[in-house]
């Protein structure tokens, strides 16, 4: 509940601050300075001590697991503050504005990740969606950044709409909104209205989480939007969706799964591949990551297709691996000019310790071992042989990993093997440290996965 | 913890050569630390006590996986290969150069690591980790220091590989969980019950994944180009040591787990592999650059290897073993001598070479013994294996034995030919200005040429040293 409340406060004291405090360049510290109180809160709600410790009448549930994930979500809300602050408010004129649009998403992704009636999950998605579709149009002169915001309002809303109508059928089926009333009702007797809800829900989530063929909004809003806030969008929002995602499933249609299980495998086949292949024929690195977020996207949906405890601790890991090195990517990238792959030509030379860290992140978004991404993927295809029956989907996922290899690794090829002048870009040793940093905790999370998997079955 | 210390050696030496930016420095920080590596190894061998050769921490114990080593007769002997053949390549590339050398050197240590750990690893998740490592600095190696074509033929390589062992993986993880205590290790892998038609799926998994590692017709694509595209000292890696995982893997762990897919299938696999040998001796007639011919002829040696693992009987198995470590060094004696004539000539092309006898005699005399070793001829090392291989492919089916035999006599012809072409002759403008080679790099090859000829009139060693892998892969099938 910390985390909810700091945020939502946090967000309007935000836009006061750009009232009251001239300075721009103050911000980025306000703005970091509420991402380490969010971080303190959720320390406290971890410990069950919380300003407010109601559960209002079981419309929230403090479970670890969304309370860990919370942690994964603030800690790189943290890092994407250090790394790409400048970045935020260099966007426009309203630097107070675009960080407390940020904070209200993290509200949302604090219900999305707690909630325990429908209702709730509803309110949380919408407030993950508004601001973002504001945040896609914040670089108002750019023509493409506002088609691309109109684009997403419109298919978002509708979206929305699909999700509302599924929580009404999902309502005639069960009489309630609470996920244990909508277990009760789904099970083998189950009547049609349950059925519909559960398939429109699907369908609305796997928009949000842009998994195919509900992706089509992904590459031109990714694109068209500032890289700052892609690369907020491609992380911390869509593993926030992600994890409202799982806990629906696994708390609420678990008794039906053979029912969605092949409609959820479906998705994740064609979302691997078409995010796969496409991503192929990009020229544009920021347009090649909008495609592998597609991608990444249909490793994550694993976990909602397997719902077990592996599938829980692979999300996790997912979520932070997948995000460390978005991150970490976008915000080199949105310091450069030319963001195609020559681009990139001769980069090791220049910097070479942003290289290394480039490399790391690349290797973790491939799944090489040694690094977070290799474990995250290890334990989501874990969980789906586990789930049992699927062995075709792991097998064609694992196919489709190996084509991720392919643009994942001409970024290094480009970086390291061909000649090039290097783009010129401007980094504070700060900055660099920062990398370093996440480099790290990359490389720690993909030897020992257990630092952070851990912590689920601690006290 | 010293078979543990076999892996630490080059990996922390090899992180520590990063940062070394003298090149002579570097490389003898490297050849000491290749030594050291040597030296732990020989004192385990000598030892004889068995904790030096086991070792196990925890790991992943939620994931049932732990950190455990175990050298048992044939990886006593892979390492044994590695941890000789590194110092011989630091010693014979010596005078190479190399643009960021301390990047060159820190990657080899890394591969040398990578490698150890394949060998050692008793446990399947640890034993993929390290599969996966060993071929990441090779990625480098070859993109960066190769030749004109090499970033496309790495890459190639690189998918290649990683596509088996993805497949190899989805495998494991299913095995896992028919495994009674959940667990990744040798032992509990190795008891699982399985019916015969899981067998024959998993089989294919895992061994496609070592096929292309071999590499084994017609999953060797991309080996001729990645011989030929990659610096010397790395090609020396790849096919002394590298090569030897999927052989490797396939004795530890393809026909433990699966012994009744590996006897069903065996007569596809041996047909492949022979077939393999003829159609890769051909090729390696036809060729003109030095490297993509012993590329070819070692495509070949690793058919009869692989076939013979597979006749899973004990002259073909015991024959196969000794000749890992023979064909280790020998291919690297065929290596060094290209590397030697291309830092010399500055062509590998073997129609511009001609007479190089006349002025290097040093070098002749030598390239003639390890040439003579890769057509197995009686006295020298690889007649050992040879021999035994092909004595347990005639028992295990005449025709194989037959058709595969023709290969001794096609590598004999490109072999001899090569060294007519190259080191007989006239002299051309060229090859008029040779100079013989310089000492160390004829310790090198001496060394070589005397486990040739020791193990040539006396393998005895060797075979007591695989002895109990060979009684372990039988004992499977009693």
């Amino acid at each position: 509940m910390n985390l909810i409340l700091i945020s939502a406060l946090w967000g309007v004291v935000m836009m006061f601050s750009g009232l009251f405090i001239k300075s721009r360049t103050a911000a980025k510290t306000v703005a970091i300075a509420g991402a380490v109180a969010l971080l303190i809160g959720n320390m406290f709600d971890l410990t069950g001590k919380m300003i407010i410790s109601s559960d209002f009448k079981g419309m929230l549930q403090y479970d670890r697991f969304g309370l860990i994930f919370l942690t994964v979500l603030v800690v790189a809300l943290l890092i994407y503050f250090l790394l790409s602050g400048d970045d935020v408010m260099a966007v426009g004129k309203h630097p107070y504005e675009y960080f407390a649009l940020i904070f209200f998403i993290v509200c949302g992704a604090g219900l999305v990740a707690l909630f325990n009636n429908l209702l709730i999950l509803f309110i949380g998605i919408e407030i993950i969606s508004i601001p973002l579709y504001i945040l896609t149009a914040s670089d108002k002169r750019n023509l493409k950044g506002n088609e691309a915001a109109l684009k997403y309002f419109l298919m978002g809303s509708f979206s929305t709409g699909i999700m509302l109508l599924g929580i009404a059928f999902l309502y005639g089926g069960s009489g309630s909104f609470r996920v244990e009333s909508i277990a009760a009702s789904a099970n083998d007797s189950f009547i049609i209205f349950t059925a519909i809800g559960i398939v429109l829900i699907m369908i609305s989530l796997a928009f949000k989480v842009s998994a195919a063929p509900f992706h089509f909004w992904t590459p031109d809003v990714y694109d068209g939007a500032p890289t700052v806030f892609t690369s907020f969008m491609a992380t911390i929002v869509k593993v926030a969706v992600f994890i409202g995602f799982l806990n629906l499933f696994a708390n609420g249609f678990a008794g039906v799964t053979a029912k969605w299980q092949l409609t959820v495998s479906i998705i994740i086949a064609l979302t691997l591949f078409i995010g796969n292949i496409t991503a192929v024929y990009q020229q544009s690195v920021k347009r090649m990551l909008a495609y592998s977020s597609i991608a990444q996207a249909g490793f994550m949906m694993f976990s909602v297709f397997a719902i077990n405890d592996m599938a829980k601790q692979g999300l996790l890991l997912y979520a932070a691996a997948y995000s460390l090195a978005t991150i970490a990517i976008f915000a080199v990238l949105s310091k450069m000019k030319d963001y195609t792959f020559d681009g990139f030509n001769g980069f090791a030379k220049k910097q070479p310790v942003l290289a290394f860290v480039l490399a790391v992140c690349f290797f973790s978004l491939a799944g090489i071992p040694a690094t977070a991404g290799f474990f995250a993927k290890y334990y989501v295809l874990t969980a789906a042989v586990k789930a049992g029956s699927y062995l075709w989907l792991v097998i064609f996922a694992v196919i489709m990993a190996a084509v991720s290899v392919y643009y994942y690794f001409r970024v290094i090829q480009a970086m390291y093997f061909k000649d090039g002048e290097g783009q010129d870009i401007v980094v504070a040793p700060a900055f660099k440290a920062i990398m370093v940093v996440v480099a790290v905790l990359i490389i720690a999370l993909g030897l020992l996965p257990s630092l952070l998997t851990n912590f689920l079955t601690l006290y | 913890m010293t078979a543990l210390l076999l892996i630490l050696i080059p990996l922390i030496g090899g992180l520590g050569a990063f940062f070394i930016k003298e090149e002579k420095q570097v490389k003898s920080w490297s050849l000491i630390v290749s030594l050291a590596a040597l030296a732990v190894m020989v004192y385990v061998l000598l030892s004889g006590s068995p904790e030096n050769k086991i070792y196990s921490a925890d790991w992943l114990p939620q994931l049932g996986s732990s950190f455990s080593l175990v050298m048992d007769g044939m990886s006593a002997v892979l390492c044994l290969l590695t941890v000789v053949a590194y110092p011989i390549i630091f010693i014979t590339t010596w005078s190479s150069k190399y643009t960021s050398s301390n990047s060159f050197y820190g990657l080899m240590l890394l591969t040398m690591a990578g490698l150890l750990g394949v060998f050692l690893a008793a446990d399947g998740l640890l034993f993929y980790f390290f599969w996966e490592l060993a071929l990441i600095p090779v990625y480098f190696l070859c993109s960066k220091w190769g030749g004109e074509r090499r970033i496309a033929v790495t890459f190639k390589f690189f998918i290649y590989t990683f596509i088996g062992s993805l497949l190899m993986l989805v495998g494991l993880i299913w095995l896992y969980y028919q495994t009674t205590d959940a667990s990744f290790s040798m032992q509990s892998l190795y008891a699982v019950k399985l019916s015969t038609a899981q067998q024959a799926w998993l089989f294919w998994l895992f061994f496609i994944a070592f096929a292309i590692k071999m590499p084994v017709f017609p999953f060797h694509t991309w080996q001729p180009d990645t011989y030929e595209q990659a610096p010397t000292a790395v090609t020396m890696v790849l096919s002394a040591l590298m090569v030897k995982m999927g052989l490797f893997a396939v004795v530890r762990w393809l026909i433990p787990m699966f012994p009744a897919g590996s006897y069903e299938f065996s007569n596809i696999v041996i047909g492949l592999s022979v077939a393999g040998m003829i159609y890769a001796s051909i090729l390696a007639m036809q060729q003109d650059d030095l490297k993509r011919l012993i590329a070819y002829s070692s495509i070949a040696h690793i058919g009869l290897m692989s076939a013979s693992l597979f006749t899973l009987n004990e002259s073909a198995l015991q024959g196969a073993m000794i000749q890992f470590f023979s064909h280790g060094i020998n291919v690297l004696g065929m290596w060094v001598v290209v590397e030697l004539i291309e830092r010399q000539f500055g062509t590998r092309k073997i129609s511009e070479l001609g007479g190089i006898a006349q002025k290097a005699q040093g070098l002749s005399i030598l390239l003639v013994i390890v040439a003579l070793a890769n057509v197995a001829l009686p006295l020298t090392n690889a007649f050992v294996g040879e021999f035994l291989m092909f004595n347990g492919l005639f028992k295990f089916n005449i025709w194989f034995a037959a058709i595969g035999g023709l290969s001794i006599i096609l590598s004999a012809v490109y072999t001899l030919r090569m060294i007519q072409k190259v080191f007989y002759g006239n002299t051309n403008e060229l090859t008029a200005k040779a100079v013989d080679i310089s000492w160390f790099e004829k310790a090198g090859l001496i060394v070589i040429v005397a486990f040739i000829f020791v193990l040539g009139v006396f393998p005895k060693p060797v075979f007591a040293m695989v002895n109990d892998t060979v009684t372990m892969i039988l004992g499977i099938f009693k």
